[in-house]
């Protein structure tokens, strides 16, 4: 019997999966590397056993040190959570070696479906319908350009070991293809240590639909309907939910057919997921078999009522499905988003650094699984995924209501996130129309929705919420003269001004408190009545309408939080600081993260668009690219060196720039 | 201590009466004030900002700290003069890296920042206030000197300013001088006698004599950055400690001396400050319309003092003059204000015992005028007056507590003395809107002249033209009348400001605050009180 469960990851699934255990009486176990000792998930757990390290290399994928985590700490079960450790069929087996219960499929099971090669020509043996596909393992450049043609154009380049879309690349034009092949190689020898990949038709406008499946060992296999996970940016999903807008009934059989034949081709036990793609046709092709809980199960569990993490303790604990889950209801929609520490108006990287503040409001029908509490520090050494925000209503419509409004009141103040994109696609008519397909950013870049959703108005009420909590802030702690009125003068010449600034640009506020009471946004004057002003508050009357804002202020970063969603300024220094400025032509680090390589020396002539310096950071390789022509004179830095965002990478001059200093 | 009660019915037609009229010279004081604002013109502003410059005020606001209070004085001076009202200098008391200090900043918008009579007055004034107080001085200079058409007004007070701040250098209040422009001549001493200089590149000139002196003295052809830019200064005649790039650098590097001072106040409040139970916004409606008619002092402190809470000392004793104990924003002060004008004898030796009391502990003592004088007449004579009004004197004159005197309508003859008036160096003296002060009133000194001139007349044996007497009087009323004025006074720097009755308590707190940077010590000893 499952008695102590020790928790091989990190984060929100490994709270997800404390909470179920516990609520089962189950003892827990949870395992850590050094960035994660102060981890919510840490303390949350009966018993914790760090791993040392920070990279995942060092920690989380240590499968040695986990195992011995799990004798040492008296587990008899091991859960992986996704990511990591948990599709690694090696791992898996050395869990049931040392006599522990593995909660997950048979380790041949993860082996095969590892393989997505293997599980290819499984699937089509089995009568699942695939995509065409070819593996490029030992194929030179020119046989692999042959495969791109057999399989059809345009391909996607898969790693073979990956999931979640990493090592993933779409290829249309075959000069791409050789650099495609290599760096996703080289990027899958460095995440999973494994460097196949291989080639696969990529079907335009698809939807990525899947299907939850769970098998005893008792014989029994169901499927728990589909859930649609379109919405994805750089091949990794951002919006979930269940049921698929565009799946009806006889679809669902269908699919949930062929899922449960997948699965049982495979003697399938324990929580899977047999991944699809859908075509505008409605014809659906197999894509890879997940042997491990989604990131998504949530939705899954709104829509069924069941806890698929008690499901995956009860089978590995030998009991038969229990008669809930074997016909399990579809009962109204839920929607699942994720909130990430990336920038959705630079690409997507990665921004992490101090979550000074991290609030979902409770709400009917909404559920938070998140990893991170007040004050914990993102790490660049994980995926950037904070929290998962979940709703569940009647409909999709009442679903994506109360979504968007715990979204609006949600606080996660400190680092950029996708929450202000998030709030975006709740509010885009085509999500509403439930027309979604895995390019939907692509027909919808993150800027023209963060343009679409922004606000003025608010934007500008939320520099003025934000003065005057700076006001309140800069009174209580004034030393001399503390309770007289704020910025009082007998003989007003100018409003006292707080200027803030974001990538949209500055906004000027200017205030008079007391009698004469004055506000102006950018020069305009504004018919506003403060009602009360507090260094994290703000409660005023504009235009006739009661606002309340809540500030949060912080080394001269300052997030407003109103009715509508939250804005974060930058406070703008009263004095311009008169630091040396970069040298024209600098190249800075976009994010913080570690030098791969760096592909050139000084001295060297470059053209535009040629990369410079590849960062990884947060498992993602960058490439820094310089945007003219010129001569490298100074490259700053050196492979496996960490940088901070805004270092200085590489300093290239213009040719123009070059002459005239030789003239001097 | 008990919370005072009150009696205003601000529905009735005296106190919308005494609003009405009161706004309407508020209203008058803010245009004064405005002009002042506007320095010399909008011609005159642009082609400052044209150069790149920052006004006074905006330099002022930018050296402030954000947020915190600023007390401009003397914001009329120089009003029915024939200099421009404002004199074209800004003064006040401001904090500044959490120090309040005094600020004297030119206004170059005003024929340079040229300095008239009423500019010193206004600036030496302010020094003083410095030195009463302890108040470090920062000067935000660009003036083209004396205005020389007026130098022999100017050339022996202005003297004063370099005596001022080296004593108050000797006696350890920091001073100093933030150079954006011009400092010539005499000027150029302002930076030579501060502690700290600042100056900013490619603005500040600071020379004795410009490049057209130099050519008349000696015959030397010399440009005005070798003669006393900032570059120089910095590097080479070592005036300049700091050099900044710009008019804000310059002000930062102000902000940052003063954060390095180490400057700590010897006292601050005692109790926790807590709004009056009244709302000084009612002051309007409690102050007559008409000086003749008297209103309660304590309707007054009711809507100044922490809490309304006043505790009266000797109430039913000589109850024209009121006493008593009370706190504005946590500091602990003594009133002594007058209620229905008139000091008796009893009024004179209450108030002589209060301010002996406060000096005993070591309180602030603050002034509320409304005074028509010391009682005249046979009984009060023969009373002593005279040696009861002395006392009073007397005991204004030696108390070394600070006085802060507020004239909230008359001031006048020798109560405006006993009431620690001008000439009695209160730490500071600020004016209500429509408050008067003169040796007496205007048809008591006509009518007073008038019977000099019928006994004249009769003693000579001439006729009295009764009709010319009439004329006379109306003219001599009306122009003694027009000179006690509020804005007469305060244009003449015969006080630090006229001010709006509901700031009362704002200036009251930022003006014993700036007290209480100095030590505050009583006197235990005084002169001989006639008894």
């Amino acid at each position: 019997m499952i008695e102590k469960v020790l928790v091989a990851n990190r984060g929100e699934i490994a709270r997800r999966v404390f909470r179920t255990c516990h609520d089962m009486g189950i003892a827990t176990v949870a395992v850590y590397s050094e960035p994660d000792s102060d981890a919510p998930f840490v303390r949350e757990a009966d018993e914790a056993v760090p791993l040392g390290g920070a990279t995942p290399a060092e920690s989380y994928l240590r499968a040695d040190r986990v195992l011995e985590a799990a004798i040492r700490s008296g587990a008899d079960a091991v859960h992986p959570g996704y990511g990591f450790l948990s599709e690694d069929a090696t791992f898996a087996a050395a869990v049931v070696d040392a006599g522990l219960t593995w909660i997950g499929p048979p380790p041949e099971v993860v082996r095969r479906m590892g393989s997505k090669l293997e599980a290819r020509s499984l699937m089509a043996a089995a009568g699942v319908p695939v995509l065409p596909g070819q593996d490029l393992t030992g194929l030179d450049d020119d046989e692999v350009l042959a495969a791109a043609e057999t399989v059809g154009w345009p391909v996607l380049v898969k790693a073979s070991a990956g999931g979640g879309g990493r090592g993933m690349r779409v290829v249309r034009a075959p000069e791409d293809l050789l650099q495609a092949a290599a760096s996703a190689r080289r990027e899958a020898a460095s995440a999973f240590g494994d460097d196949t990949v291989f080639l696969e038709r990529y079907v335009e406008a698809p939807r990525h639909v899947e299907i939850q499946v769970f098998g005893d060992t008792h014989g029994q296999l169901v499927a728990l309907h589909e859930r649609e996970c379109s919405l994805q940016r750089r091949h990794q999903k951002v919006l979930e939910e269940a049921p698929s807008p565009v799946v009806d009934p006889d679809l669902r059989q269908r699919m949930s057919a062929a899922a449960v034949t997948a699965a049982t081709t495979l003697g399938y036990v324990g929580a899977g997921t047999v991944e699809f793609v859908l075509a505008p046709t409605g014809e659906f092709f197999f894509l890879e078999v997940n042997t491990r809980l989604q990131v998504e199960h949530p939705v899954t569990e709104l829509v069924t009522g069941l806890d698929l993490v008690r499901l995956q303790l009860l089978v590995a604990d030998g009991h038969p499905l229990p008669p809930e889950a074997l016909s399990a209801p579809l009962v109204g929609h839920a929607i699942e988003v994720r909130l990430y520490a990336e920038d959705p108006a630079r690409g997507f990287i990665p921004t992490g650094g101090r979550v000074r503040r991290f609030s979902v409001p409770q709400q009917a029908g909404v559920r938070v699984d998140s990893g991170i509490m007040d004050g914990d520090i993102v790490s660049p050494n994980y995926d950037p995924m904070l929290a998962k925000v979940i709703a569940y209503g009647a409909n999709r419509d009442e679903a994506i209501l109360r979504l968007r409004r715990a979204l609006r009141h949600a606080a996660v103040d400190g680092i950029v996130t996708n929450l202000p994109l998030l709030l975006a696609v709740l509010d885009e008519p085509d999500f509403r129309a439930g027309d979604l397909d895995t390019h939907w950013f692509d027909r919808h870049p993150p800027t023209d929705l963060l343009q679409a959703s922004r606000d003025e108005d608010e934007r500008a009420m939320c520099a003025l919420a934000a003065a005057l909590a700076a006001q309140a802030q800069a009174r209580t702690s004034a030393s001399v003269l503390p309770g007289l009125p704020s910025g009082w003068r007998n003989n007003p010449a100018q409003l006292l001004r707080r200027d803030y600034a974001d990538d949209d640009g500055t906004v000027e506020v200017g205030y008079q408190l007391g009698r004469a009471a004055r506000f102006q946004i950018d020069g305009v004057d504004r018919d506003v009545t403060v009602h009360s002003a507090t260094p994290d508050g703000v409660v005023l009357v504009a235009d006739g309408l009661r606002r309340r804002f809540s500030v949060i202020a912080d080394d001269g970063e300052v997030t407003v939080a109103g009715s509508r969603g939250s804005v974060t300024l930058r406070e703008l220094p009263r004095f311009p600081t008169h630091t040396a400025e970069l040298a024209h032509g600098s190249l800075v680090a976009p994010m913080p993260g570690t030098v791969v390589r760096t592909l050139v020396t000084a001295g060297d002539a470059v053209t535009a668009g040629t990369c410079l310096v590849v960062l990884e950071a947060m498992k993602m390789e960058h490439q820094v690219v310089v945007p003219v022509d010129g001569v490298v004179v100074e490259l700053s830095v050196q492979a496996g060196q960490t940088v901070s965002a805004g270092d200085l990478l590489v300093v290239v001059q213009e040719p123009a720039e070059e002459a005239a200093v030789s003239a001097r | 201590m008990r919370v005072l009660t009150t009696t205003l019915d601000l529905t009735s037609e005296k106190a919308q009466h005494n609003r009405a009229a009161m706004l309407e010279r508020l209203a008058e004081l803010h245009e004064q004030q405005g002009l002042a604002r506007d320095g010399g013109g909008a011609a005159a502003v642009d082609r400052h900002r044209r150069r790149g410059k920052l006004l006074a005020r905006e330099r002022i606001e930018l050296l402030l700290d954000p947020d915190a209070p600023f007390l401009e004085l003397s914001t009329v001076a120089a009003w029915g003069t024939e200099y421009p009202v404002g004199a074209s200098v800004v003064t006040g008391i401001g904090v500044v890296s959490g120090i309040e200090c005094i600020l004297i900043a030119h206004d170059p918008t005003v024929r340079g920042g040229a300095s008239n009579p009423y500019t010193w007055k206004k600036v030496l004034r302010a020094t003083q206030i410095a030195r009463e107080n302890r108040l470090p001085v920062v000067n935000l200079v660009e003036s083209a000197g004396g205005d020389l058409r007026h130098q022999a007004e100017l050339f022996v007070p202005a003297g004063r300013l370099f005596h001022d701040l080296s004593a108050l250098s000797a006696a350890g209040v920091p001073t100093i001088a933030l150079v954006f422009g011009n400092s010539t001549a005499g000027g150029a001493y302002v930076p030579g006698m501060c502690d700290y200089t600042v100056m900013v590149a490619g603005g500040a000139k600071v020379f004795l004599g410009g490049p057209p002196l130099v050519k008349m003295a000696t015959g030397e052809e010399a440009d005005d950055e070798s003669l006393g830019g900032g570059e120089m200064h910095a590097r080479t005649s070592g005036l300049a400690d700091y050099l900044a790039a710009d008019e804000h650098e310059c002000i930062a590097i102000g902000r940052e001396i003063l954060q390095h001072l180490n400057w700590r106040k010897p006292g601050g409040p005692t109790s926790p400050p807590d709004e009056p139970v009244y709302d000084p916004e009612d002051l309007l409606a409690v102050i007559s319309a008409d000086i003749r008619v008297p209103f309660d002092p304590r309707e007054v402190l009711g809507r100044v003092v922490d809490g309304s809470r006043f505790e009266e000392y000797k109430p039913l004793y000589g109850p024209a003059l009121v006493t008593g104990w009370a706190a504005v924003h946590g500091f602990p002060i003594g009133v002594v204000a007058n209620h229905h004008g008139i000091l008796f004898n009893r009024e004179a030796k209450k108030g002589t015992e209060f301010i002996q009391l406060c000096n005993q502990s070591n309180t602030p003592l603050l002034f509320l005028q409304n005074t028509t004088g010391f009682m005249v007449g046979t009984q009060y004579e023969q009373d002593g007056i005279i040696k009861d009004g002395a006392k009073m004197i007397n005991a204004v004159t030696n108390s070394t507590v600070p006085h802060l005197t507020i004239n909230m309508a008359a001031s006048y003859g020798a109560g405006n003395y006993g009431m620690s008036g001008r000439s009695y160096d209160p730490r500071m003296l600020f004016s209500w809107p429509g408050s008067k002060t003169a040796v007496m009133g205007p048809e008591q000194l006509a009518g007073v002249m008038s019977i000099v001139a019928r006994q004249s007349a009769a003693a000579a044996g001439r006729a009295f033209d009764e009709a010319e007497d009439a004329r006379r009087r109306d003219e001599l009323a009306a122009r003694i009348e027009s000179e006690s004025l509020a804005l007469y006074m305060s244009g003449r720097g015969h006080d630090d400001g006229i001010i709006d009755p509901r700031d009362t308590r704002t200036v009251l707190g930022i003006a014993l605050s700036a007290c209480y940077s100095a030590e505050v010590r009583g006197s235990r000893a005084f002169g001989v009180f006639r008894m």
